[in-house]
């Protein structure tokens, strides 16, 4: 299998029990919708686990980038256990702490707070994914 | 620990379906149960973090996949915990064809609906197993 050109894959915790999950998802879908539609795709993360080698594949496939919540880091552990080394990671928590007056609390919605975070965390993936594509140039 | 019913949704991200999982269980966890339940984060499970394996062994789980993957079932059966009851949200869609879902980040308000239907169904079954349920 030979690495895809002009596209990366962006795989996020989702993590659903911490606030930093919903933000690490939100960001995501920013970048997949409105910043890098044509140059992005995903993966569920747990279908490494759940899926066959197809999925598996994913990482061997495109470069990817590893969106996580906190620090137990399932995203970029998961992507290097059952499909290859992400090339590039990024911590919701480690973007968070540049903000101490916001405190994440939302679960299902964020809030506006919240979500400035959200779009913070989707700018710096979608300069991750133009790092990524230009060295492959 | 007392005893508590893991809800996990799938929360996958490529289809609406995802969301209105991870919707319905925070609609559990957070209002019609929250002194019965909790969730826990399933990638934890795909990594096999030993306290997230340990929790899914000692409790009864109740899974939420969006689509026929079942993401969230195998990840909990393969960290061999108390699977104790299963909803997929396209078999509860058949049931209810109206409520047709839309959006990832925010859910419209038909998927919102569906999400209230599948909480609905959760918390029964939470009651269920808590050996509470309304005769």
């Amino acid at each position: 299998m030979t690495l895809a050109k002009g596209k990366v894959g962006i795989i996020c915790c989702s993590g659903e029990d911490l606030p930093e999950g919903t933000i690490s998802r939100v960001a995501v879908r920013l970048v997949l919708e409105k910043l890098r539609p044509d140059k992005t795709v995903t993966l569920c993360l747990p279908l490494f686990l759940a899926g066959g080698e197809e999925e598996r594949g994913f990482a061997r496939l495109f470069p990817t980038i590893a969106i996580d919540g906190c620090d137990k880091k399932c995203a970029a552990i998961g992507t290097a256990k059952y499909s290859g080394k992400p090339a590039a990671t990024i911590m919701v928590s480690e973007i968070l702490k540049k903000h101490p007056d916001v405190k994440a609390v939302s679960h299902a919605t964020l809030n506006a707070e919240e979500m400035k975070v959200a779009v913070e965390v989707a700018e710096e993936i979608a300069k991750k994914v133009d790092e990524i594509l230009r060295s492959q140039k | 620990m007392k005893k508590q019913v893991i809800i996990i949704p799938c929360s996958g991200i490529g289809k609406s379906l995802g969301t209105v999982g991870r919707v319905a269980t925070y609609k559990v966890t957070d209002e019609l149960r929250p002194e019965k339940t909790r969730t826990v984060c399933l990638p934890l499970l795909t990594i096999g973090d030993k306290e997230a394996v340990q929790l899914v062994k000692k409790n009864p789980c109740i899974t939420i996949d969006g689509c026929p993957a079942q993401c969230s079932k195998k990840n909990v059966e393969v960290s061999h915990g108390k699977l104790a009851h299963q909803i997929v949200v396209t078999s509860v869609l058949r049931e209810n064809r109206t409520l047709k879902p839309s959006g990832v980040i925010e859910l419209n308000p038909e998927g919102n609906q569906l999400a209230n239907v599948i909480a609905e169904k959760v918390s029964e079954k939470v009651d269920e197993i808590m050996g509470e349920k309304k005769k």
